[in-house]
Protein backbone atom coordinates (compact mmCIF):
# COMPACT_ATOMS: atom_id res chain seq x y z
CA UNK A 1 0.00 0.00 0.00
CA UNK A 2 2.33 2.37 0.80
CA UNK A 3 4.38 1.63 -2.63
CA UNK A 4 0.82 2.27 -4.59
CA UNK A 5 0.85 5.82 -2.83
CA UNK A 6 4.50 6.34 -3.53
CA UNK A 7 4.42 5.38 -7.21
CA UNK A 8 0.63 7.68 -7.43
CA UNK A 9 2.92 10.81 -7.08
CA UNK A 10 5.77 9.65 -9.50
CA UNK A 11 3.63 8.21 -12.22
CA UNK A 12 1.41 11.52 -11.29
CA UNK A 13 5.22 13.64 -12.57
CA UNK A 14 5.38 10.73 -15.58
CA UNK A 15 1.90 11.63 -16.95
CA UNK A 16 2.22 15.32 -16.62
CA UNK A 17 5.93 15.13 -18.43
CA UNK A 18 3.94 13.42 -20.96
CA UNK A 19 0.95 15.82 -21.78
CA UNK A 20 2.89 18.94 -21.39
CA UNK A 21 4.74 17.78 -24.27
CA UNK A 22 1.13 17.78 -26.66
CA UNK A 23 1.17 13.54 -26.23
CA UNK A 24 -2.61 12.56 -25.65
CA UNK A 25 -3.57 11.35 -22.10
CA UNK A 26 -4.24 7.91 -23.54
CA UNK A 27 -0.35 7.34 -24.67
CA UNK A 28 0.71 8.42 -21.36
CA UNK A 29 -1.28 5.72 -19.13
CA UNK A 30 -0.48 3.06 -22.36
CA UNK A 31 3.41 3.67 -21.59
CA UNK A 32 2.81 3.44 -17.92
CA UNK A 33 0.57 -0.06 -18.29
CA UNK A 34 3.20 -1.65 -20.50
CA UNK A 35 6.44 -0.75 -19.29
CA UNK A 36 5.38 -0.32 -15.17
CA UNK A 37 9.06 1.32 -14.92
CA UNK A 38 10.19 4.24 -13.74
CA UNK A 39 13.58 5.39 -14.76
CA UNK A 40 13.08 3.46 -18.63
CA UNK A 41 10.02 5.07 -19.11
CA UNK A 42 10.73 8.71 -18.45
CA UNK A 43 14.09 7.90 -20.86
CA UNK A 44 12.33 6.39 -23.64
CA UNK A 45 9.17 9.00 -23.47
CA UNK A 46 11.75 11.55 -23.82
CA UNK A 47 13.38 9.83 -27.19
CA UNK A 48 9.86 9.40 -28.54
CA UNK A 49 9.18 13.17 -27.84
CA UNK A 50 12.75 14.23 -29.28
CA UNK A 51 12.35 11.93 -32.34
CA UNK A 52 15.08 9.17 -31.73
CA UNK A 53 15.43 6.33 -33.95
CA UNK A 54 13.94 2.54 -32.20
CA UNK A 55 16.71 1.62 -32.47
CA UNK A 56 18.45 4.49 -29.62
CA UNK A 57 14.94 3.85 -28.12
CA UNK A 58 15.66 0.17 -27.51
CA UNK A 59 19.30 0.49 -26.28
CA UNK A 60 18.22 3.20 -24.32
CA UNK A 61 15.75 1.77 -22.66
CA UNK A 62 17.28 -1.45 -22.35
CA UNK A 63 20.55 -0.40 -21.13
CA UNK A 64 18.43 1.07 -17.73
CA UNK A 65 16.64 -1.96 -17.55
CA UNK A 66 19.56 -4.18 -17.14
CA UNK A 67 19.58 -3.75 -13.64
CA UNK A 68 16.39 -5.80 -13.58
CA UNK A 69 19.15 -8.43 -14.85
CA UNK A 70 20.48 -7.99 -11.46
CA UNK A 71 16.96 -8.17 -9.62
CA UNK A 72 15.24 -10.78 -11.34
CA UNK A 73 18.22 -13.18 -10.87
CA UNK A 74 18.57 -12.03 -7.06
CA UNK A 75 14.68 -12.46 -6.53
CA UNK A 76 15.11 -15.62 -7.97
CA UNK A 77 17.15 -17.34 -5.24
CA UNK A 78 14.28 -16.55 -2.67
CA UNK A 79 11.06 -17.48 -4.81
CA UNK A 80 9.17 -20.18 -3.65
CA UNK A 81 10.91 -23.47 -5.63
CA UNK A 82 7.40 -24.78 -6.17
CA UNK A 83 5.86 -21.62 -8.22
CA UNK A 84 5.58 -22.62 -11.95
CA UNK A 85 7.46 -21.12 -14.70
CA UNK A 86 4.43 -20.19 -16.39
CA UNK A 87 3.96 -18.14 -12.99
CA UNK A 88 7.25 -16.53 -13.00
CA UNK A 89 6.77 -15.00 -16.50
CA UNK A 90 4.05 -13.62 -15.25
CA UNK A 91 4.98 -11.93 -12.04
CA UNK A 92 8.37 -10.68 -13.30
CA UNK A 93 6.45 -8.01 -15.05
CA UNK A 94 6.10 -6.42 -11.84
CA UNK A 95 9.77 -6.89 -10.42
CA UNK A 96 10.14 -3.19 -10.00
CA UNK A 97 12.90 -1.43 -7.40
CA UNK A 98 10.59 -0.95 -5.04
CA UNK A 99 8.51 -4.36 -4.92
CA UNK A 100 11.91 -5.98 -5.41
CA UNK A 101 13.38 -4.51 -2.54
CA UNK A 102 10.06 -5.12 -0.37
CA UNK A 103 10.04 -8.81 -1.48
CA UNK A 104 13.72 -9.04 -0.70
CA UNK A 105 13.21 -8.16 2.79
CA UNK A 106 10.12 -10.61 3.16
CA UNK A 107 11.10 -13.67 5.49
CA UNK A 108 11.43 -16.45 4.23
CA UNK A 109 10.74 -17.90 0.76
CA UNK A 110 8.30 -15.69 -1.41
CA UNK A 111 5.34 -17.86 -2.99
CA UNK A 112 3.16 -16.43 -5.95
CA UNK A 113 0.29 -15.40 -4.37
CA UNK A 114 2.21 -12.98 -1.80
CA UNK A 115 4.36 -11.46 -4.63
CA UNK A 116 0.86 -11.04 -6.87
CA UNK A 117 -0.63 -8.41 -4.48
CA UNK A 118 2.39 -7.25 -3.69
CA UNK A 119 2.42 -6.18 -7.47
CA UNK A 120 -1.29 -5.61 -7.72
CA UNK A 121 -1.61 -2.26 -5.81
CA UNK A 122 1.66 -0.38 -6.88
CA UNK A 123 0.72 -1.48 -10.66
CA UNK A 124 -2.75 0.59 -9.66
CA UNK A 125 -1.21 3.33 -8.65
CA UNK A 126 1.12 3.37 -11.02
CA UNK A 127 -1.57 3.63 -14.05
CA UNK A 128 -3.96 6.11 -11.95
CA UNK A 129 -1.22 7.75 -11.14
CA UNK A 130 -0.10 8.40 -14.46
CA UNK A 131 -3.70 8.90 -15.87
CA UNK A 132 -4.07 11.90 -13.21
CA UNK A 133 -0.51 13.16 -14.22
CA UNK A 134 -1.58 13.54 -17.60
CA UNK A 135 -4.99 15.10 -16.92
CA UNK A 136 -3.75 17.70 -14.57
CA UNK A 137 -1.09 18.72 -15.90
CA UNK A 138 -2.88 22.59 -17.39
CA UNK A 139 -3.53 22.89 -14.06
CA UNK A 140 -0.68 22.82 -11.85
CA UNK A 141 1.50 25.03 -11.17
CA UNK A 142 5.22 24.82 -12.05
CA UNK A 143 6.61 25.17 -8.23
CA UNK A 144 4.18 21.57 -7.39
CA UNK A 145 5.42 19.84 -10.78
CA UNK A 146 9.01 20.44 -9.65
CA UNK A 147 8.66 19.24 -6.19
CA UNK A 148 7.19 16.23 -7.39
CA UNK A 149 10.49 15.23 -9.49
CA UNK A 150 12.13 14.40 -6.21
CA UNK A 151 9.48 12.00 -4.75
CA UNK A 152 10.56 8.48 -6.24
CA UNK A 153 14.05 9.54 -4.83
CA UNK A 154 12.57 10.05 -1.33
CA UNK A 155 11.31 6.29 -1.55
CA UNK A 156 14.37 5.21 -2.42
CA UNK A 157 16.22 6.51 0.73
CA UNK A 158 13.25 5.72 3.00
CA UNK A 159 13.90 2.12 1.41
CA UNK A 160 18.15 1.77 2.17
CA UNK A 161 18.66 3.76 5.45
CA UNK A 162 16.37 1.94 7.67
CA UNK A 163 18.03 -1.59 7.15
CA UNK A 164 21.84 0.50 6.46
CA UNK A 165 20.85 1.75 10.49
CA UNK A 166 20.03 -1.78 11.68
CA UNK A 167 23.19 -3.90 9.46
CA UNK A 168 26.26 -2.82 9.27
CA UNK A 169 26.78 -5.04 5.84
CA UNK A 170 23.79 -3.08 4.46
CA UNK A 171 25.03 0.37 5.06
CA UNK A 172 28.37 -0.63 4.19
CA UNK A 173 26.50 -1.13 0.56
CA UNK A 174 24.73 1.35 0.60
CA UNK A 175 27.53 3.93 1.10
CA UNK A 176 29.95 2.34 -1.50
CA UNK A 177 27.17 2.76 -4.15
CA UNK A 178 26.47 6.07 -3.44
CA UNK A 179 30.55 6.62 -3.50
CA UNK A 180 31.00 5.15 -6.57
CA UNK A 181 27.92 6.50 -8.79
CA UNK A 182 29.16 10.13 -7.46
CA UNK A 183 32.30 9.00 -8.44
CA UNK A 184 31.05 8.63 -12.12
CA UNK A 185 29.01 11.86 -12.44
CA UNK A 186 31.63 14.06 -11.43
CA UNK A 187 34.83 12.68 -13.04
CA UNK A 188 35.31 13.80 -16.61
CA UNK A 189 35.24 10.97 -18.54
CA UNK A 190 33.40 8.64 -16.73
CA UNK A 191 30.33 10.83 -16.59
CA UNK A 192 30.11 10.15 -20.30
CA UNK A 193 28.82 6.85 -19.58
CA UNK A 194 24.69 6.48 -19.44
CA UNK A 195 23.46 6.35 -16.32
CA UNK A 196 22.18 2.80 -17.22
CA UNK A 197 25.53 1.37 -17.19
CA UNK A 198 26.39 3.45 -13.96
CA UNK A 199 23.81 1.81 -12.23
CA UNK A 200 24.71 -1.24 -13.01
CA UNK A 201 28.65 -0.51 -12.40
CA UNK A 202 28.36 0.49 -9.17
CA UNK A 203 25.84 -2.09 -7.99
CA UNK A 204 28.23 -5.06 -8.92
CA UNK A 205 31.26 -3.36 -7.38
CA UNK A 206 29.19 -2.20 -4.16
CA UNK A 207 27.61 -5.86 -3.61
CA UNK A 208 30.75 -7.66 -4.81
CA UNK A 209 32.81 -5.66 -2.17
CA UNK A 210 30.20 -5.96 0.20
CA UNK A 211 29.70 -10.16 -0.06
CA UNK A 212 33.96 -10.17 0.21
CA UNK A 213 33.83 -8.58 3.63
CA UNK A 214 30.37 -9.53 4.83
CA UNK A 215 29.60 -13.33 3.92
CA UNK A 216 25.94 -14.38 4.55
CA UNK A 217 25.51 -16.52 6.85
CA UNK A 218 23.49 -19.20 6.05
CA UNK A 219 21.86 -19.55 9.37
CA UNK A 220 21.13 -15.95 9.87
CA UNK A 221 19.93 -15.22 6.46
CA UNK A 222 18.83 -17.96 4.56
CA UNK A 223 16.55 -19.23 7.44
CA UNK A 224 13.66 -21.42 6.53
CA UNK A 225 15.07 -21.24 2.72
CA UNK A 226 17.97 -24.00 3.04
CA UNK B 1 1.56 12.72 -34.10
CA UNK B 2 2.54 10.06 -35.64
CA UNK B 3 0.91 7.77 -33.90
CA UNK B 4 2.12 4.34 -35.55
CA UNK B 5 5.92 5.38 -34.62
CA UNK B 6 4.45 6.06 -30.92
CA UNK B 7 3.15 2.56 -30.73
CA UNK B 8 5.90 0.92 -32.11
CA UNK B 9 8.37 2.99 -29.77
CA UNK B 10 6.17 1.76 -26.66
CA UNK B 11 5.65 -1.73 -27.81
CA UNK B 12 9.61 -1.97 -28.47
CA UNK B 13 10.47 0.28 -24.80
CA UNK B 14 7.86 -2.27 -23.44
CA UNK B 15 9.61 -5.46 -24.93
CA UNK B 16 13.15 -4.06 -23.44
CA UNK B 17 11.80 -3.29 -19.81
CA UNK B 18 10.14 -7.26 -19.71
CA UNK B 19 12.65 -9.19 -20.71
CA UNK B 20 15.73 -8.67 -18.25
CA UNK B 21 12.98 -9.03 -15.67
CA UNK B 22 11.78 -12.24 -16.92
CA UNK B 23 14.72 -14.22 -18.28
CA UNK B 24 16.63 -14.60 -15.34
CA UNK B 25 13.16 -15.67 -12.82
CA UNK B 26 12.11 -18.35 -15.33
CA UNK B 27 15.83 -19.87 -15.89
CA UNK B 28 17.04 -19.64 -12.23
CA UNK B 29 15.01 -22.29 -10.25
CA UNK B 30 17.71 -23.76 -8.28
CA UNK B 31 18.93 -22.22 -5.33
CA UNK B 32 22.71 -21.21 -6.23
CA UNK B 33 25.62 -22.58 -3.85
CA UNK B 34 28.21 -20.31 -3.86
CA UNK B 35 28.41 -18.25 -0.66
CA UNK B 36 30.00 -15.49 -2.32
CA UNK B 37 27.10 -15.26 -5.37
CA UNK B 38 24.73 -15.38 -2.42
CA UNK B 39 25.80 -12.93 -0.71
CA UNK B 40 26.42 -10.70 -3.67
CA UNK B 41 22.47 -11.01 -4.57
CA UNK B 42 21.99 -10.15 -1.56
CA UNK B 43 23.50 -6.86 -1.20
CA UNK B 44 22.36 -6.05 -5.03
CA UNK B 45 18.69 -4.27 -4.05
CA UNK B 46 20.57 -2.15 -1.64
CA UNK B 47 23.53 -1.14 -3.87
CA UNK B 48 21.45 -0.41 -6.84
CA UNK B 49 19.17 1.94 -4.92
CA UNK B 50 22.03 3.70 -3.46
CA UNK B 51 23.76 3.96 -7.14
CA UNK B 52 20.33 5.41 -8.61
CA UNK B 53 19.95 8.05 -5.52
CA UNK B 54 22.93 9.34 -5.77
CA UNK B 55 23.52 11.90 -6.93
CA UNK B 56 20.56 12.19 -9.29
CA UNK B 57 18.56 13.13 -5.94
CA UNK B 58 20.36 16.40 -6.32
CA UNK B 59 19.35 17.46 -10.03
CA UNK B 60 15.59 16.25 -9.46
CA UNK B 61 14.08 19.49 -8.66
CA UNK B 62 14.44 22.77 -10.67
CA UNK B 63 16.96 23.65 -7.79
CA UNK B 64 19.89 22.04 -6.14
CA UNK B 65 19.47 24.31 -3.37
CA UNK B 66 15.73 22.80 -2.72
CA UNK B 67 16.94 19.15 -3.68
CA UNK B 68 19.17 19.01 -0.99
CA UNK B 69 16.75 19.88 1.90
CA UNK B 70 14.47 17.10 0.33
CA UNK B 71 17.52 15.12 0.59
CA UNK B 72 17.75 15.94 4.33
CA UNK B 73 14.34 15.86 5.43
CA UNK B 74 14.32 12.01 3.46
CA UNK B 75 17.55 11.25 5.58
CA UNK B 76 16.27 12.26 8.69
CA UNK B 77 12.64 10.79 8.63
CA UNK B 78 13.36 7.71 7.38
CA UNK B 79 16.66 7.24 9.74
CA UNK B 80 14.03 7.48 12.25
CA UNK B 81 12.15 4.37 10.61
CA UNK B 82 9.46 6.41 8.88
CA UNK B 83 7.25 4.64 5.77
CA UNK B 84 7.54 5.13 1.79
CA UNK B 85 4.99 7.41 1.48
CA UNK B 86 5.74 9.47 4.70
CA UNK B 87 9.34 10.46 3.78
CA UNK B 88 8.12 10.68 -0.01
CA UNK B 89 5.37 13.24 0.51
CA UNK B 90 7.55 14.98 3.05
CA UNK B 91 10.62 15.27 1.15
CA UNK B 92 8.17 16.67 -1.79
CA UNK B 93 6.72 18.99 0.64
CA UNK B 94 10.21 20.28 1.61
CA UNK B 95 11.08 21.16 -1.96
CA UNK B 96 8.29 23.21 -2.12
CA UNK B 97 8.56 25.34 0.58
CA UNK B 98 12.27 26.29 -0.11
CA UNK B 99 11.40 26.59 -3.30
CA UNK B 100 8.78 29.16 -2.52
CA UNK B 101 11.10 30.81 -0.19
CA UNK B 102 13.57 31.47 -2.94
CA UNK B 103 11.36 33.22 -5.01
CA UNK B 104 10.10 35.23 -2.17
CA UNK B 105 14.08 36.34 -1.70
CA UNK B 106 13.79 36.83 -5.97
CA UNK B 107 16.56 34.08 -6.91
Amino acid sequence: MPICLGYLSVSFAFGMMVSENGLPVWTAVLISMTNFTSAGQFAGTELILSGGMYLEIAITTFVINIRYMLMSLSLSQKLDPKMSTWQRCVLSFGNTDEVFAVAMQHQGNVKADYLAGLIATPYLGWAMGTLLGASAAGILPASVRSALGIAIYGMFIAIIIPPSRKLRPVAFTVIVGALLSCLFSFTPGLNTLSSGWVIIICAVLASAAAALRYPVNDEEEEGEQV
Amino acid sequence: MNYTRILIAVLIMAVVTYLPRMLPLAIFKKKIKSRFIRSFLAYVPYAVLAAMTFPEILYSTSNMLSAAAGLLVALILSYFGRGLLTVALSSTAAVFVVEQILTYMGK
